[in-house]
């Protein structure tokens, strides 16, 4: 396996002069009117003289080296192998934008470490300033890089295939046969020579080379390239990342997510005053959303049933929904874990489940003062849910209950209730009652899932001498110091046996609309097509060139990789012998010359020998 | 296996996984050996050699042909490179090795019916939890070795393979094994079976690339080694084990582990995308900077460094293969560490 690096330097724009190769020389140059790709001047394959560093020549002359070294492969690799090393942080402490509870939590587990973290930006690391840095001086980078070797592909594509060197036995593999013709043949070899050529301009052309000829002194060659999809590929590629970059940084601007929760049978409708939270990118216009309504009809659950693998794995979540855009007449829909239901350009996803007990409560002359189902917060599998109720009004003191609901309520051996199974098979919902002051009316923003009881008393429950409330479906019990009463509703229909539907689910969506992820998604399959021809389309130039010598025509084959390329000796060898074999059927068939007898006269080193 | 499950398919499952692994351990044993002989052998090649050249040049004053040593290491790398690219019918009689690629063969065998009971079992793709991904993944990685060795003769990567399945799927069967469940809601999507597929085959590559990339270091240093000795003409310091000398130049071992470099790579990316569109379906955006997104971006860009740095005056060579080796061990880690102890949405390991 020879090594598919070329040897040969890569010329700039300014040497572009017809090289005089001499014997001391140790590597042939080829001539390049245009170099096929330019590179950093510290690419691997680049012209070494290029890096020959100039005086400084003042202040422009510094900005002008500071750009080649911001813009140098150097550079690159270095910020890149930052880039890796600055988002590791990110998987070791918790981050705000992926898990704000863990952050809290470990402030409250480091308080000591925490703020210093925060200080260095570690909770918020993809935001934070010095990960910025280095992924916005990379692009600065690959925009430096690309936008001149753009400039200069875009030339290369028009520009002809080299003049062939003239020494071919010095490139990276080259090959040569003779062909010498039969005595007694009446054909000059300048015609031979001349009729080769002509026969492996069309054979290269044909497989995607573009080729030149270029006939001097005696000798007759054709000059080919092909592969400059590779280089389209790289810059596709580099120039896609730059496409994601601005996608995700201008496509998150007009992009939001809302959160919001549908108890069965309630309708929810897209305004901004229905979502619990509300997260817009800069340039959302919050007051023009689209009006439509979900009314969520049914929500559906499979469980793994008692005595088998996982008992109680929930599965087949579906939010059964009824749709309705402005003006047109109602549709269905349903939202699955994996499948997001489309509506006016959002998207709706199934974020999570629960239990909204209906609990109504009364006041000492029967009189209702509250009716809701209450969404409780699932606190395991099992579907042990906490739920907070707060009554502002109608009582003569706020009063407010918490508690937890139990789909399959079991005793454990220390007293203490626990869920056993997450379907309703004996569903119970225990509340301890609190009077005085709720703390909503202070406008303080209080979230409804917890109860501040700093400024209230607790009648019921562990450490007062009334017991907590506990009540099935359909039951009803009184509350303490004779304030009212407590119904907690059975929602089975009319007739139904057992405990099935007799307390209602409710789901928690989310709702987004991503005006970037098509772009992303666009780019990212750019890129990879960039990549995939950047790292496989081979990049080579081949030449064949024919001397009409005293015996016959000397037909040399040479090859050049521009870049990897691992099969480029195969290619000649194979090119050299197909070219042969249709130059001899050529002229086996046509009845105005004779054939001409070849036999091969040498190979180089670097190819494998011959076996005639 | 609970005391019950007698002959499920799924204890047949377990049972083939097993005798996988032990055929495995044999074959690591025939190729370690291979390894050894291979050494020996180059040295009675050498002193055979050196003792022809003795008798020759018994005339001049017997200096050290110290050059000579270059030379002939040059010499032995190309025809190295040659048997490593010979087709299978020409290549090298190695009796171990191919004692070691027949065990391969078979423990791929039981390794392959092992997965595919365990998917029927199951009733659906088997890389659903950690067991199952390390089932699956080293069993691309034998493929994948087994595949290569149809071009390249790269038998003296053997013991590294085997070496390194029966490490994984050993630790894997004894301590993440778990029972078949069903599938959780946001496992159940065609992009599993593309995504994890996708990465498994990415990381098979990487490892080839990566054991490659080791030996390159370590030849690299023995031609350091050799041409520094030739020069100030002091006895060599050994320049590592002796199966080197078998083995092509480190120039070429290097442009081997970049073609299967940029194969991984190209999967890599792949698993990105795939990993992404699927986040966007399940978890509502296609990237949040997860603990498992951010290690896949971190082997991402480290690949996409080691690509560059091949192309960078000054790295190309030893440098570049430790960005390779770097890579892998991200891989690796990625697999092991951060799955198990690292909080995140991933929690797809079954392990509790
Ligand atoms: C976001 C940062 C970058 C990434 C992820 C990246 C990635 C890659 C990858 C994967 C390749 C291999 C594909 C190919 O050969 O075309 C590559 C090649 C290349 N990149 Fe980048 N690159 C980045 C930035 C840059 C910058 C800033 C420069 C300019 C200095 C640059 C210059 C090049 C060049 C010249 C090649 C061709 C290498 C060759 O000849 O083999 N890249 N890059």
């Amino acid at each position: 396996m020879s090594r598919p690096r070329s040897d040969v330097s890569a010329s700039g724009p300014g040497s572009a002069s017809e090289p005089t190769p001499s014997a001391s020389e140790p590597t042939p140059s080829v001539p390049d009117p245009v170099e096929g790709t330019l590179r950093p001047s510290d690419h691997a394959d680049a012209d070494s003289s290029a890096e020959v560093n100039q005086p400084a020549l003042g202040v422009v002359g510094w900005l002008r080296w500071g750009w080649r070294q911001l813009t140098s492969m150097r550079t690159a690799l270095v910020l890149l192998l930052l880039l890796a090393i600055a988002a590791v942080p990110g998987s070791l402490v918790p981050q705000r934008s992926a898990d704000p509870n863990g952050v809290t939590q470990y402030f409250n587990d480091n308080p000591d470490l925490a703020p210093i973290l925060d200080n260095l930006s570690l909770f918020d690391v993809y935001t934070s300033p010095w990960f910025s840095a280095i992924y916005i001086l990379l692009f600065i980078s690959l925009v430096g890089c690309v936008i001149p070797r753009t400039k200069h592909h875009w030339k290369a594509l028009r520009a002809k295939p080299p003049r062939t060197p003239a020494r071919l036995s010095r490139l990276d593999v080259s090959r040569t046969e003779t062909i010498r013709p039969r005595p007694g043949a009446g054909e000059r070899p300048e015609d031979a020579a001349s009729a080769a050529i002509d026969l492996a301009q069309q054979q290269l052309k044909r497989t995607g080379y573009r080729v030149e000829r270029y006939d001097s002194r005696g000798a007759t060659s054709v000059s080919a390239e092909r592969g400059y999809l590779r280089e389209t590929g790289n810059l596709v590629f580099h120039a896609s990342l730059v496409g994601v970059l601005l996608a995700v940084g201008i496509g998150g601007g007009f992009t939001y997510t809302g959160q919001t929760v549908i108890i069965e049978g309630r309708t929810w409708v897209n305004t901004l005053l229905d979502y619990n939270s509300f997260n817009p990118g800069r340039f959302v216009d919050e007051a023009s959303l689209t009006p439509y309504a979900l009314t969520l009809d049914r929500f559906d659950v499979t469980y793994q049933p008692f005595g088998t693998q996982g008992a109680g794995q929930a599965g087949d979540f579906v939010a059964n929904l009824t749709t309705q855009m402005a003006g047109e007449e109602t549709g269905t829909g349903d939202v699955r874990v994996n499948h997001p239901l489309e509506m006016a350009g959002d998207r709706v996803y199934l974020m999570g489940n629960g239990y909204a007990p209906t609990l109504t409560i009364r006041d000492g002359d029967g009189d209702v003062v509250f009716s809701e189902s209450v969404p409780f917060l699932p606190q395991d599998t099992n579907m042990t849910s906490l739920g907070v109720v707060k009554v502002p009004d109608g009582l003569e003191e706020q009063m407010g209950l918490v508690g937890f609901f139990y789909p399959t309520q079991l005793q454990r051996e220390d007293g203490a209730f626990t869920s056993y199974f997450p379907a309703l098979t004996n569903p119970v919902v225990t509340l301890d009652v609190y009077t005085g002051d709720l703390g909503i009316d202070g406008g303080v923003p209080r979230s409804v899932y917890t109860l501040d009881t700093s400024e209230m008393d607790k009648l019921t429950g562990r450490g007062t001498d009334v017991e907590s409330l506990e009540l099935a479906p359909g039951d009803s019990a009184e509350l303490p110091d004779g304030l009212g009463s407590i119904t907690f509703e059975n929602e089975a229909p009319e007739g139904a046996t057992g405990y099935e539907d007799s307390v209602k689910r409710y789901v928690s969506l989310s709702i987004h609309r991503d005006a970037a992820a098509t772009w992303v998604l666009i780019f990212a399959v750019l890129a990879t097509a960039g990549l995939l021809a950047a790292l496989f389309v081979p990049r080579r130039r081949m030449w064949v060139k024919a001397t009409p010598s005293g015996e016959g025509v000397e037909l040399e084959y040479a090859g050049l990789a521009r870049g990897e390329d691992p099969t480029l000796h195969g290619a000649v060898e194979q090119f050299a012998q197909r070219h042969v074999i249709a130059f001899e059927r050529d002229r086996a068939e046509s009845p105005s010359t004779q054939p001409l007898s070849r036999e091969p006269s040498s190979t180089e080193p670097g190819s494998t020998p011959r076996v005639d | 296996m609970p005391e019950t499950a007698t002959f499920t398919l799924e204890s047949v499952s377990v049972l083939l996984v097993w005798t996988a692994i032990a055929v495995y351990a044999l074959a690591f044993v025939a190729y370690a050996v291979d390894l050894a002989r291979r050494g020996a052998v180059a040295v009675d090649a050498k002193t055979e050699g050196a003792r022809e050249r003795e008798l020759v040049a018994a005339g001049y004053a017997g200096a050290p042909a110290r050059s000579g040593a270059v030379a002939e290491m040059h010499e032995q790398e190309r025809a190295s490179e040659a048997a490593l690219n010979a087709p299978i019918g020409r290549r090298t009689r190695l009796v171990w090795a191919r004692i070691g690629t027949s065990l391969t063969v078979l423990g791929f065998l039981f390794h392959l019916g092992g997965d595919v009971t365990r998917g029927i079992a199951a009733g659906r793709v088997p890389w659903s939890n950690m067991y199952e991904f390390a089932l699956t993944g080293t069993l691309l990685v034998v493929a994948v070795y087994l595949g290569v060795l149809l071009r390249y003769d790269l038998r003296f990567l053997g013991s590294f393979i085997t070496g390194l399945t029966v490490v994984l799927l050993g630790a894997s069967a004894l301590s993440f094994y778990v029972e078949i469940t069903p599938l959780m809601d946001p496992l159940k999507s065609v992009w599993l079976v593309i995504h994890v597929f996708v990465a498994s085959l990415a990381t098979a590559l990487f490892a080839l690339a990566f054991g490659l990339s080791v030996l390159q270091l370590m030849q690299a240093r023995r031609e350091r080694r050799t041409a520094a000795a030739s020069e100030s003409s002091a006895v060599a310091l050994k320049g590592g084990p002796g199966f080197l000398r078998t083995l092509p130049g480190a120039d070429a071992l290097e442009s081997l582990a970049y073609r299967f470099a940029i194969l991984g790579f190209i999967f890599w990316t792949f698993t990105l995308i795939a990993g992404s569109i699927w986040a966007n379906d399940a978890w509502g955006r296609y990237w949040g900077f997860d603990t498992k997104e951010v290690w896949t971006f971190v082997i991402w860009v480290l690949y996409a460094g080691y690509i560059h740095a091949r192309a960078t005056r000054g790295w190309r060579g030893s440098r570049s293969a430790w960005l390779s080796i770097i890579g892998f061990t991200a891989v690796i880690f990625n697999f092991t560490i951060v799955n198990m102890f690292f909080k995140g949405l991933h929690a797809y390991s079954g392990l509790s």
